[in-house]
């Protein structure tokens, strides 16, 4: 008995063995599966900012960033008018979305319960998803035509209204995953709600509101589509709000575009400035979200 | 005769229909211990959350009867001056994530506005933080953010911040529940220095910790104030069978 119960539970654990063997074999497969999967994304992106640096870095010099653009034929020329102008664009839109997207944020993540806020919530969704060639011709509609000129006005707005929804989702995000120990505590002390909202939430989700500012700077500063209709875009430097000014995308379009070979280098030249930017960008949004990071 | 600073009368809370608290009465007596037992889901949290109104903050919510704080209806007052007057403590420690230990402290006079010289939030700060036994702890980190600090070092900071707005009531929400035994200690002994300057009402599941500081105790069981005494005369000689056993540990 005792013996053949000992070969009986040998027995039954064999299968068991061949399982297991064929678990960790699946396990390693689904490793190398991502692996592969991830290295096939990040691959074409680090291509391309190679090919990117390769042209770029031959035309970029202080001469190219700090000069205006020459007429074609003429030798060398800059982008200066353009990162002057994108940088007020982008200023601009600043201006326009955050206080508007905070408010807006605070709103719907306060007011769940509205009706308004559940709308808000959801447009800004969805505006999310609106092209922006789109923005740019509603805003052509609304700010150049009765102007009767494109502008830097116009440009701003456009690019405002494609910040909004990001800046609003981020602040209701945030403000959302705060605990709600932490209004208690404001309450439990009198404090009054708006200054609980003010003085302890906000503050609580700067880091994530922040963050989502930096992630819309970032994405706006390499839009064209809403410029085109809207900024237009300038060969002289411009520091007029009512008067077109350029942009470093729309300079890259032009030069791209135009048929002269040394103008296509200056637009590798304008897109290495582009992709550096966003770069930059892109790590200081890291940089701050992990130095500022509130714990609870 | 004792004095009661808070007279809680014909009280009922309620959330949407379901009744929480039915009509209950009690006397909390002024620079005494009360403590508030019963099982989970009793009410008793309910019952200190409405003595400072957080109650009414939750959709539904809605209350009859009357609390008088020293003579004063508190559903006549202002909530939020209401709420400077009486401090409450949570079962989680829950200090502001965002500020100093310094300013965490002060925070009730900066969040409100309030408007005091330099001077006198430095001492109302080593004040709190004396009074809670963590000014020796923390003096040298007064303007680092707390996150170093153990759970029950920021409870301690929680009841300085609490302190420091001076009130009349000390609500303190089964305080010790999520912290270590030793850290319980602590705050059990704290409890005892501070009721000589201000009247604390203790929520406890705990039926050791009510016997341990307390000095008038209230059994509350499924929404109703079953027994209410003396803590010493509620756990020898209960008048009510279910006090007894809930006391004996029988059930609960």
């Amino acid at each position: 008995m005792l013996v053949n119960g000992v070969v009986r539970v040998r027995k039954s654990q064999q299968p068991v063995r061949e399982r297991t063997q064929f678990r960790i074999l699946r396990d390693k497969l689904f490793r190398y599966v991502v692996f592969l999967l991830s290295f096939l994304i990040v691959t074409p992106l680090i291509v391309i900012l190679y090919h990117i640096s390769l042209k770029g870095l031959k035309v970029v010099s202080w001469d190219f960033l700090f000069s205006l653009p020459k007429p074609a034929g003429e030798q060398g020329g800059g982008i200066y008018n353009s990162i002057v102008g994108s940088i007020y664009l982008v200023s601009l839109g600043f201006i326009f979305s955050v206080p508007l997207g905070v408010a807006v944020g605070i709103y719907v993540s306060e007011r769940k319960e509205t009706l308004l806020a559940k709308l808000t919530g959801q447009l800004s969704s969805v505006m999310q998803g609106v092209p922006s060639i789109v923005v740019g011709i509603i805003v052509y509609c609304w700010l150049v035509l009765p102007f009767r000129t494109f502008s830097a006005l116009a440009g701003g707005v456009a690019l405002a209204i494609m910040m909004v929804p990001l800046v609003i989702k981020a602040t209701e995000e945030t403000l959302n995953a705060l605990p709600s120990s932490l209004r208690e505590a404001s309450y439990t002390l009198g404090v009054s709600y708006s200054r609980t909202v003010l003085k302890v939430l906000v503050p609580s989700a700067l880091n994530g509101i922040i963050t989502g500012i930096l992630v819309s700077v970032t994405r706006v500063f390499g839009e064209t589509a809403p410029l085109l209709f809207t900024s237009f875009g300038s060969q002289y430097l411009s520091y007029s709000i009512l008067k077109p000014i350029d942009a470093i995308p729309l300079r890259v379009y032009t030069y791209a575009m135009s048929p002269y070979p040394e103008w296509h280098d200056l637009a590798w030249g304008a897109s290495f400035v582009l992709a550096t930017i966003v770069v930059t960008l892109n790590i200081l949004t890291k940089v701050i979200q992990r130095r500022w990071k509130v714990r609870f | 005769m004792e004095s009661p600073i808070l007279k809680i009368l014909n009280f009922s809370a309620y959330y949407g229909e379901l009744e929480i608290l039915k009509k209950i009465n009690l006397d909390v007596y002024k620079n005494r211990v009360t403590a508030i037992m019963g099982p989970s889901g009793c009410g008793k949290t309910t019952l200190i959350r409405c003595i400072n109104r957080m109650h009414e903050l939750t959709p539904g919510a809605r209350v009859s009867g009357k609390i008088y704080l020293e003579g004063e209806d508190i559903y006549e007052m202002e909530a939020i001056i209401l709420r400077r007057r009486i401090g409450m403590v949570f079962q989680k420690p829950n200090p502001f994530p965002m500020m100093t230990i310094y300013d965490n402290v002060i925070a009730g006079y900066k969040l409100n506005g309030i408007r005091i010289s330099k001077d006198q939030m430095d001492e109302i700060v080593e004040r709190s933080l004396k009074a809670t036994f963590l000014w020796d702890e923390v003096k040298d980190h007064l303007n680092r953010k707390g996150t170093f600090l153990s759970g029950g070092q920021e409870q301690r900071l929680c009841i300085a911040r609490a302190l420091a707005m001076n009130p009349d009531i000390l609500l303190l929400d089964e305080p010790t529940s999520s912290l270590d035994p030793r850290s319980t200690a602590h705050i059990e002994d704290l409890i005892g220095e501070l009721k000589k300057r201000v009247t604390i009402l203790l929520v406890t599941h705990n039926i050791g910790q009510a016997a341990r500081v307390s000095d008038y105790t209230a059994f509350i069981y499924l929404g109703e104030l079953i027994e209410f005494g003396p803590t010493a005369k509620l756990f020898t000689a209960p008048d009510d069978r279910r006090t007894e056993e809930y006391v004996s540990g029988k059930f609960g």
